[in-house]
């Protein structure tokens, strides 16, 4: 370590050594550093390259508005790219190195650019790289896009852990500085319930970088002791390393907490959690934030903001340079280099674009009324030129072009900040509801000003909500205001200046965009990219509008700003997703047989959240279709059992019961019998086919619906708007009962045998007592109560029984004990796939919100009588078109063949192009029964095509295939099995 | 966001679900002249203004209530909350 | 001024102080023979198709603020054709064939990039469905493959085939598609529409239409009135203002959609990537930003920008398909209005006033039917008959229930 350059600083400790290393050079640290301070202390001021011209860099700020330190940085098992260096908490063995360069940080190929700058100024790559066409994605773009880009993404997963959290509170302080402190305080005091969040891991904003006095003690131990006396208060909670981000509607705020930054590993906790805080009332503190000035070749290493000298100076305690000059417009260079004279350090000049100047510094040569017109030296600044010729030696060149108001979420609701013609900043304007802005955040430069200010915003807040205002005293502050005068560009010189250091625009780009028409500040922005890299342009845009209201002899308030958008830092996208990620990313619904179809190897398919099992394979079986024929053909034979629990449920009661089921599905159910069930089919609103499924009437004011899976949830919320917004006079109640019963199908010519073996004596459920199509509650095995419902989607003699869900991974046991003797199987969902289309069923490729009643073949079940959702949309000329399409069956001419779902239906022997296609096969299987391929589809007019040869086109996979247009129902078409 | 539920306080908006335009409650009458049109009408052509919207919300992960919301659509204010059901309350058909 | 890169270093040598304003700024004259109002995308696009490809130059574009300042200036910058219905695909397929020809066109580089377009499927019927929108591609000369997982693995190898909760069975890629400089879209269509004759005229509010007997015949704005034969409506998230203004309802809401960017990285990502059951999609910009967007927020809004649940939707999504992103960090989001019609398909149709025209509808896919959409309506405006490949896209077709429902969800606009 460099002693030398290490003073006293106030948020160090001298004594505790950190070693870390940057670009595999080991360097030594002290607590409390960051990595920008620390490598400015090893003497390292070179830190990066720039964006387009690959022009070294140095560090130009103190914090999370830096626009040129950008390291990857490792952390956490993982490199993070683009990490501002003015950002990084020090720690032990801390690995660093610099990005966006070919060859070292010191040797850069990609410098050349430099040298070609004229060539490539603002907009150049929309005027070239035409011609010839095909060259764009082949060698233009892959040399941009390799040269663009800033850090380089690990392509691995990102090992972190992150996670998410909500908070409430009365009053949300964005930011610990002298305003964010009194205000904290002042709402403690009045009762509040307060969250104080600061980005920084140490409290005290700028008091920490200054040297100002409170109550005649020095801001930083200030507030230490205010630090002390928040932490006895339990109203509030202080949150260090936390970032704001963005401020949203109705006092919802964003933040981030670096939980682990800070530490070499999380060691398995989070890395980050992203809060959502939500606020009755916030107060944005967030202080000020200095810019630059634009000047010839202003881009050197060591060439940093006047405040962030003072920061490293005084907090960090080192002193950036052996001959510092600075360059102001403002007193805040003044107030830099009486800093450093008072350390001990070595001022060489002060330069003052104001004329009438009152500061002075003893022995120190100052130049009033003068600019800066050119720097020299390549990797670090060696010497200034002024305009008026003088040149002075200097390795480091503090610049203040006045502070910017750190208004950023005072915008992020679309407010529109005013220009302060004297103070020359934008202030806050339209705030958001619920906030205030106090402090330097709006305008107030002088300390006690600061302070006042702060007091009376908490003292409204805290009236606003209610309490009563226990007054707080204004402690007596030191400080100066800081008498700004305009100087943006220093004019004159034929070296580039720069605006956005990290984008690389100058000051010629920003003519350039004039010149061609860009006025709007927009398209500024657009055009050249000022203020779109990582910083957001916080130290840039303010400059930039101002050099373009020059141009157009105008104020920056009437030019107006870029709106600002979240968020104010970066975010890792991580940290965003929190846990949902991986298996992770949305919860499970696992069925009633879940953990039985586990122990029988099942394997499973994820269909919405949930999980059901698609096929139970047999050791012996090596292919899926193996299991699913064997599954096919044995519940045909003999009996299958299948969970079909995540169909929606909906138990419907009351008087109007019934006429509610009228009204919302588009066949008629006013006069189905109590122990009856009957399909139902429910249209949307404009008359297409949203749902189907069977509904049973088990009173007379008593019914269970079903819905598919997909729409358990849809149908639900539908039906509660038809209920609560159309059709309040009906006396009807419901509620989801889906997770409530688990049920099973059991399906096959055994699958009474089997029941009766369970269903309790008393019930008797022969095919005279208990037709198809019938329904009963029941019980079973002694006792337990169950639903029993005569229905089947395979076309067997089949059952769905019903029981609560706690019985059912019981049931399916039992029912499989109770199977054996008819060597009952166990079916999954590709089998029960299967069994329908066999059956000529529509599901869920079928009904998928495009498709008609008409076209399923169903026109004439839909209501013509009374008013039930969907049926007079249902009446419109195209749904009633006659050649429409229509669910028909197909098989292949060539049985040997199999069909694809998705491909186009054309008639023979007609161009396949888009003008002819006349429908497409929807679901395809192979049927082991029939054992050959088979498929449902829709095709014009093809009820009326049956027999009929077309070709299914899949262009896909280059197939053509001839097909028979037949009847839907493949198997028992007469429904002989189901009524069995 | 923030709804404030009549019965429940002050609830996030992602615990409801968004409809769209609060006239959906009025549904025409199936029976009337020109239904057809009147549907269409209803279905098809909503209030969207740039200011005042009267809009439905579902507390679905709630109390499955339907509300009708009055909410500013350049603000987000929300300045009304009621249950549809005290809205139309004896609207019968 | 023809650009080259000749012209490029000819001026760099020069201190780049020859270059010409990309578009005049002419003070309105009192007629027109067709005023296109909105100088966004599609109405800038609409100015340079109707002098270039129908003659008619006569024509000022007005916009209210500065021009590329609608969704083109904040989109996700995706372009494909990759649509399903009869009535939509060969329309994008025209546009895609349009994409490939602009810059060379106009002289202007938009840095059209068909670096292909992946979408992701998870299960068997989501695979169906795919084949079935695959070969309405192949049939419409738009080319597609089906990408099994082994095959996926290979371009996009980053993605969490192993641990992932919704398991990723393949794609259908188009290798077509890609993305655009969607800002250079509306600057390379102002230079050519200006340099054709067409006044671009900013900072040009329409305030009123005026109507003659029941017929359009010019508007009132913040400069005064302008006369015109025709009037068109270009004004996508101002379609209900702007028509309210003739006393017309539309069959569409106003919705925001949120986008995303990351901080520059260098190449990551193959091309597009869209996971449709996670609502993300995602792709790199030139300039190393990865470029991503999901679902509107969902609820009518003019606000211009969106809330916190779309954007962790968002960033779940992403994470779940592409754990790599992680260290990626958000940089900027925003909102757009949406025009988000009733069956999600847009609108290029006469309105029932005579001399009134109107374009809008087209809900978050208006940036990449750009050149069709301008090149149809200029059509319609110029011939009063609608080009065959936009000839569904009609205001009364909810009358006949003749829906253009890609997505299947109903007369539901914020599921479109």
């Amino acid at each position: 370590m460099n002693k030398v350059m290490r003073l006293h600083g106030s948020k160090i400790n001298r004594k505790k050594h950190i070693k870390f290393k940057f670009n595999d050079k080991e360097m030594t640290g002290v607590d409390g550093d960051t990595l920008a301070s620390a490598m400015l202390a090893n003497g390292q001021m070179l830190f990066a390259r720039s964006f387009k011209y690959h022009r070294p860099r140095g560090v130009l700020t103190a914090g999370s508005e830096e626009p040129n330190a950008l390291v990857n940085f490792f952390n956490d098992h993982s490199w993070e790219p683009n990490t501002k260096a003015t950002t990084i908490e020090l720690y032990d063995g801390l690995l660093a190195k610099s990005q966006n360069h070919k060859g070292s940080l010191e040797f850069d190929f990609m410098a050349i650019n430099d040298y070609f700058h004229k060539f490539l100024s603002a907009g150049f790559y929309y005027k070239t790289f035409m011609w010839p066409k095909s060259f764009w994605e082949k060698i233009y773009e892959p040399v941009i896009r390799s040269a663009a880009g800033l850090g380089t993404l690990e392509k691995k997963d990102d090992p972190s852990i992150y996670d998410k959290g909500f908070l409430h509170c009365d009053l949300l302080v964005i930011g610990a500085g002298p305003a964010g402190i009194m205000a904290t305080l002042t709402a403690a005091k009045n009762g509040l319930k307060v969250i104080l969040c600061e980005e920084d891991f140490v409290l005290g904003g700028r008091l920490n970088a200054d040297t100002e006095f409170i109550n005649e003690q020095a801001g930083s131990a200030w507030a230490d002791d205010k630090l002390d006396e928040i932490k006895q208060f339990a109203n509030v909670k202080v949150m260090i390393r936390t970032s704001v981000y963005g401020s949203f509607d109705h006092g919802i705020f964003g933040a981030v907490e670096r939980k682990t930054d800070h530490i070499r590993s999380s060691g398995g906790k989070p890395r980050q959690i992203l809060w959502r805080i939500y606020t009755k009332r916030s107060i944005l503190t967030a202080g000020a934030l200095e810019r630059f000035i634009s000047f010839g070749n202003n881009d050197r290493p060591g060439i940093m903001l006047s405040s962030a000298i003072r920061t490293y100076l005084n907090r960090w305690g080192v002193c950036p340079g052996k001959r510092i000059a600075l360059f102001t417009n403002n007193n805040d260079g003044w107030r830099t280099a009486r800093e450093l004279r008072d350390s001990g350090c070595n001022v060489v000049a002060v330069i003052d674009s104001r004329m009438e100047s009152s500061n002075q510094l003893d022995g120190v040569p100052t130049f009033k009324g003068e600019t800066i017109i050119d720097t020299r030296g390549r990797k670090r600044i060696k010497s200034i030129e002024l305009k008026d010729g003088t040149t002075i030696e200097t390795d480091c060149l503090g610049v203040s072009g006045g502070w910017n108001p750190n208004i950023h979420l005072s915008c992020h609701q679309r407010g529109k900040p005013v220009w302060d013609d004297k103070k020359l900043c934008f202030l806050p304007d339209k705030i958001p509801f619920g906030m205030k802005v106090a402090g330097s955040a709006n305008g107030k430069f002088l300390l006690s000003d600061v302070m006042r200010d702060s007091i009376q915003k908490t003292e409204q807040i805290v009236k606003e909500l209610g309490y009563k205002y226990k007054k707080i005293s204004v402690p007596k502050c030191t400080g100066e205001d800081l008498i700004i005068e305009e100087c943006w560009e220093v004019s004159g010189t034929k070296s580039r200046s720069w605006v956005d250091l990290q984008n690389d625009v100058t000051s010629k780009d920003i003519y350039q965009s004039y010149l061609e028409g860009f006025h709007s500040v927009e398209h500024l922005k657009r055009y050249t990219t000022l203020g779109m890299a990582t910083d957001q342009g916080k130290s840039s845009n303010v400059l930039g509008l101002a050099i373009m209201a020059k141009i157009q002899k105008t104020t920056v308030g009437d030019v107006g700003t870029t709106i600002f958008r979240p968020p104010y830092t970066p975010v890792a996208i991580g940290t965003l997703a929190g846990r949902a990620r991986g298996k992770e990313f949305r919860p499970y619904r696992l069925t009633p047989s879940h953990n039985w179809a586990t122990e029988m190897g099942a394997v499973f398919v994820e269909t919405g959240n949930w999980l059901r099992a698609q096929w139970f394979p047999k050791p012996n079986e090596k292919h899926w279709r193996q299991s699913v024929d064997r599954e096919v053909l044995e519940t045909r034979k003999s009996v299958g059992i299948c969970d079909v629990t995540t169909l929606g449920k909906i138990d419907i009661k009351g008087r109007d019961a019934g006429e509610f089921l009228n009204r919302v599905y588009a066949n008629n159910f006013g006069k189905l019998e109590v122990g009856k069930t009957r399909y139902g089919l429910m249209l949307r609103d404009d008359g297409v086919a949203y749902d189907d499924g069977t509904t049973a009437r088990l009173s007379d004011n008593h019914f269970m619906m079903t819905t598919t899976t997909a729409n358990a949830v849809g149908v639900f919320r539908h039906l509660e708007f038809c209920r609560q917004c159309l059709w309040q006079e009906l006396d009807v109640h419901m509620i989801s009962s889906t997770d409530g019963w688990a049920q099973y199908a059991i399906a096959g010519p055994n699958s009474r045998k089997l029941l009766q073996k369970i269903v309790d004596d008393n019930y008797n459920i022969e095919n005279e007592n208990f037709p198809f199509m019938a329904c009963g509650e029941i019980t079973i095995c002694g006792g337990t109560a169950a639903r029993l419902f005569r229905i089947s989607f395979s076309g067997e003699l089949a059952y769905e029984l019903a029981v609560p869900s706690r019985y059912g991974d019981s049931l399916i046991r039992i029912l499989m004990e109770a199977g054996k003797e008819f060597n009952a199987v166990p079916y999954g969902t590709e089998a029960l796939g299967v069994m329908r289309i066999e059956k000529g069923h529509a599901a869920g490729n079928e009904l998928n919100g495009q498709i008609t009643a008409q076209n399923l073949g169903m026109g004439k079940l839909i209501s013509k009588k009374n008013d039930c959702i969907g049926n007079l949309m249902s009446e419109r000329e195209e749904f009633e078109a006659p050649e429409s399409l229509r669910l028909v069956g197909f098989i292949p001419v060539e049985k040997s063949k199999s069909l694809t779902a998705g491909s186009h239906l054309f008639s023979r022997s007609i161009e396949h192009k888009m003008e002819n296609d006349e429908g497409w096969l929807s679901s395809v299987a192979y049927s082991p029964n029939l054992e050959h391929s088979i498929g449902l589809g829709f095709i014009k007019n093809g009820h009326n095509r049956i027999g009929e040869t077309v070709v299914a086109v899949n262009l896909i996979n280059n197939q053509l295939l001839d097909v028979e247009i037949v009847s839907p129902h493949f198997l028992d078409p007469e429904g002989e099995r189901l009524r069995a | 966001m923030i709804i404030n539920h009549p019965y429940l306080g002050p609830r996030d908006a992602s615990e409801f679900v968004y409809k769209g335009d609060a006239n959906l409650i009025n549904r025409p009458n199936w029976d009337s002249k020109n239904s057809h049109q009147q549907f269409h009408d209803y279905l098809y052509l909503r209030d969207n203004p740039e200011g005042e919207h009267k809009e439905l919300w579902y507390h679905e992960q709630g109390d499955r209530s339907w509300l009708i919301v009055t909410r500013n659509t350049i603000t987000h204010e929300v300045l009304d909350v009621k249950l549809v059901r005290d809205v139309s309350v004896g609207k019968r058909k | 001024m023809k650009y080259s890169a000749l012209k490029i270093f000819l001026e760099g040598l020069t201190g780049n102080k020859g270059w010409k304003p990309v578009w005049r700024e002419p003070e309105p004259k009192e007629e027109y023979d067709i005023i296109v109002i909105g100088g966004g995308g599609h109405g800038l696009s609409t100015a340079y198709y109707l002098a270039k490809e129908f003659g008619i130059s006569n024509v000022a574009v007005l916009e209210k603020g500065w021009i590329g300042s609608g969704n083109i200036g904040r989109n996700t910058t995706i372009i494909r054709s990759n649509y399903l219905l009869k009535a939509n695909q060969p329309f994008y397929e025209l546009s895609m064939q349009m994409w490939e020809n602009l810059e060379q066109e106009f002289n202007y580089n938009a840095m059209v990039s068909q670096r292909g377009i992946m979408n992701l499927y998870h299960n068997d019927p989501q695979r169906d469905a795919f084949v079935r929108r695959g070969n309405a591609m192949k049939l419409s000369g738009a080319g597609a493959v089906l990408l099994n997982e082994k095959e996926l693995r290979k371009v996009a190898p980053f993605l969490d085939f192993d641990n992932a909760r919704f398991p990723i069975k393949g794609a259908l890629c188009q290798p077509r598609g890609g993305t655009v400089r969607h800002d250079a879209v509306a600057w390379g269509y102002a230079r050519g529409a200006d340099s054709l004759g067409v006044d671009i005229i900013q900072n040009c509010e329409v305030t009123g239409l005026n109507l003659d007997k029941g017929v359009c015949v010019g508007v009132e704005t913040v400069r005064g009135p302008i006369k015109a034969k025709k009037v068109a409506i270009c004004v996508a998230g101002s379609s209900s203002n702007l028509m309210r203004m003739a006393g017309l309802k539309l069959p569409i809401e106003s919705h925001v959609l949120q986008a995303f960017v990351s901080e520059g990285l260098k190449p990551a990502l193959p091309g597009v990537i869209t996971f449709g059951a996670g609502h993300f999609y995602v792709s790199q910009s030139d300039k190393g930003g990865l470029v991503f967007g999901g679902d509107i927020d969902g609820y009518n809004s003019y606000a211009q920008r969106g809330n916190l649940p779309t954007l962790e939707d968002v960033c779940e999504g992403g994470m779940a398909i592409m754990p790599m992103i992680g260290r990626a960090r958000l940089l900027r989001m925003w909102g757009g209005i949406m025009d988000m019609s009733m069956d999600g398909s847009p609108f290029i149709d006469k309105t029932p006033i005579d001399g009134l025209y109107f374009n809008g509808g087209w809900c978050y896919g208006g940036f990449k039917a750009t050149p069709a959409s301008g090149f149809c309506y200029a059509h319609l405006l110029a011939k009063d008959a609608y080009h065959p490949k936009a000839a569904k896209f009609k205001l009364d077709r909810f009358r006949r229930g003749d829906i253009i429902d890609e997505k299947g969800q109903g007369a539901q606009p914020n599921l479109h």
